[in-house]
């Protein structure tokens, strides 16, 4: 009797955020998935269904391929970035965790992290100008060559890759600083009377303890980056203002071709790639936390 | 001890590394700022000054009194702050009910929340857009607010602090003395749920605050912006004033960056407690 109270007090409190779940994340994610079946260009009425066609035609679609290929060095490149930077710089506040500036230090670093991405954008936008920029200022005043940071596409993917990587740092450090706090300090304290210096047990210890740790920002920071959009929005507009095709990314490929070419079925067919690759990573993550379990 | 000064001159050292890393990471920023009172000439000036020589607040007054700027801000608050509130009493009741009612419904419905977790907004945000389109909604804060309405990690958060924080015990005991179910919650779980409601609200705050793709599709007319689709667009039409643009970017962030130091402690719970779900 009384558990059925409870029951019923249970469902009754979560159906509203049950339903608004369904209407606000189940039904979008299943209509993603049936319209990427179907031809439905907004201007027709009728959408019909038109098996993998969407698929085969995005693999032979120059755009969406290169929207592909950029994304993937752009993700990839930022992960390189920020694991290594992340880490060390973790390891080194960590250290001075009794300094007066640890505070700062956290602070400082997690603020790019927090700042809208567009604003943030439009600071480096200056710095990487190719005619104005302090960028190239400092390289000019240090004997080198203003460089087309903007303008070339591979310059301009750097560019994007530093944005990004900048903006994830913080949250990796944040992460990162966890874990070492909850690291068993009598095994460092074990090092430490064998003779290791700090830097020898940050290499041999750390490293491999915080794995999990390492794989969990990884991941994270493969499927933002999988997702960029209004960094290379901003910074890889031309001057007129369009959204560039200098740097095309998924994102925007994908929003091009339903809002522009009002082709949603083929945009839904490109989430669903997106959608594929982000849950790819997440079973890679998985699966390689779950042999590490297993040994 | 000599060892004693040199591990002293050492952590000097590294303090300074810090330091000078930290302020390397701030630079674009400050740099952001203080283009924001320069005068449009000094911007176009080779090689490039680091800070204003004749400051000026003309820039700020021209975001502010012939651009739309408050009233993107407005908007953008509006949404944060409805964002958040919704995401705040889903996950709570949600959180609450799925860490201590568990029964077999339940459980099904958190692993269909655990589900969708890991699929990023950007995925379904096409279809959601044709559904705010058939409310007629579009270009509306309402509109804008479908998309942020749950959070499937603030579901998770508050569970998790559920079943730490919360003793089975305190709950059967105020059954026994008579109380309801909802007074239960509202009056011995939510209090105990404090912390974790804080930085979830904070997380949720700047999550809709910083938002780009989402109203970037859904609100299309000027007067509609949110701040961040409003300086991208402004970016277009004032290519050239770059001055302008650092003003109104500055304008924004700088308040922005002040609430986050202010909040700290609560949003690195909430970022801290993401990195440990697995």
């Amino acid at each position: 009797m009384l558990s059925r109270k409870r029951f019923w007090f249970a469902i009754v409190a979560i159906v509203p955020t049950l339903l608004i779940f369904g209407w606000v994340r189940m039904f979008p994610i299943v209509e993603t998935l049936r319209l990427s079946f179907f031809q439905w260009n907004l201007l027709s009425k009728n959408k019909p269904f038109v098996g993998l066609e969407n698929f085969i035609e995005l693999f032979q679609d120059d755009q969406f391929l290169t929207a592909l290929t950029n994304t993937a060095i752009i993700a990839f490149g930022a992960m390189a970035v920020t694991i290594p930077a992340s880490m060390v710089l973790a390891a080194v506040i960590y250290h001075r965790t009794k300094s007066r500036f640890a505070g700062f230090y956290e602070t400082a670093v997690f603020i790019p992290h927090v700042v809208s991405l567009v604003p943030a954008a439009m600071a480096w936008k200056w710095i990487f100008d190719a005619k104005l920029g302090p960028l190239n200022a400092v390289i000019v005043a240090l004997g080198g060559e203003a460089q087309p940071w903007l303008f070339d596409p591979v310059l301009s993917l750097i560019c994007i890759i530093l944005l990004v990587s900048w903006q994830t740092l913080g949250y990796a450090v944040l992460i990162y600083l966890v874990g070492f706090r909850n690291l068993p300090k009598t095994v460092y304290e074990a090092a430490k009377l064998d003779g290791a210096s700090g830097i020898q047990s940050f290499i041999f210890m750390s490293v491999p303890l915080l794995k999990p740790i390492t794989l969990y920002v990884s991941v994270v920071t493969l499927i933002s980056g999988f997702n960029v959009y209004a960094q290379a929005y901003v910074l890889a507009s031309d001057t007129q203002g369009a959204p560039g095709r200098l740097v095309r990314v998924l994102v925007m490929d994908m929003l091009e071709n339903s809002f522009q070419n009002f082709r949603v079925g083929y945009a839904a067919a490109e989430a669903v790639v997106l959608l594929v690759i982000v849950l790819f990573l997440t079973a890679i993550q998985f699966s390689l936390l779950r042999q590490k379990g297993g040994r | 001890m000599p060892s004693n000064t040199r591990r002293r001159r050492v952590n000097a050292l590294i303090d300074i590394g810090l330091m000078a890393i930290c302020i390397l990471l701030l630079m674009p920023l400050l740099l952001l700022i203080a283009n924001g009172f320069k005068t449009p000439e000094e911007m176009l000036t080779w090689p490039p000054t680091l800070l204003p020589r004749e400051p000026t607040l003309d820039n700020f007054h021209k975001v502010f009194t012939e651009t739309l700027l408050l009233r993107w801000i407005f908007n953008s608050l509006a949404f944060a702050i409805l964002s958040t509130i919704a995401i705040v009493a889903t996950s709570a009741l949600a959180g609450y009910i799925i860490g201590k009612f568990p029964f077999r419904t339940v459980n099904v419905i958190f692993v269909l929340f655990l589900a969708t977790a890991i699929i990023p907004f950007e995925v379904y945000m096409i279809p959601l857009y044709f559904q705010v389109k058939a409310l007629g909604a579009l270009n509306s804060i309402g509109g804008l607010l479908i998309g942020y309405l749950v959070m499937s990690f603030g579901i998770f958060l508050i569970r998790q602090n559920v079943i730490t924080s919360i003793p089975d015990e305190l709950l059967e005991a105020a059954r026994i003395d008579g109380a309801g179910e909802f007074w239960i919650f509202r009056y011995i779980a939510l209090p105990l749920l404090k912390g974790p409601l804080a930085a979830l609200a904070v997380l949720a705050f700047f999550q809709a605050w910083t938002t780009f793709a989402w109203p970037i599709i859904v609100m299309t007319r000027k007067t509609s912006f949110t701040i961040e689709v409003g300086l991208a667009n402004f970016q277009s039409a004032y290519t050239v004033e770059l001055s302008l643009l650092s003003a109104a970017s500055a304008a924004v962030m700088v308040p922005s960056v002040l609430a986050f130091v202010l909040l700290r402690r609560h949003f690195v719970e909430g970022i801290a407690a993401s990195g440990m779900k697995e």
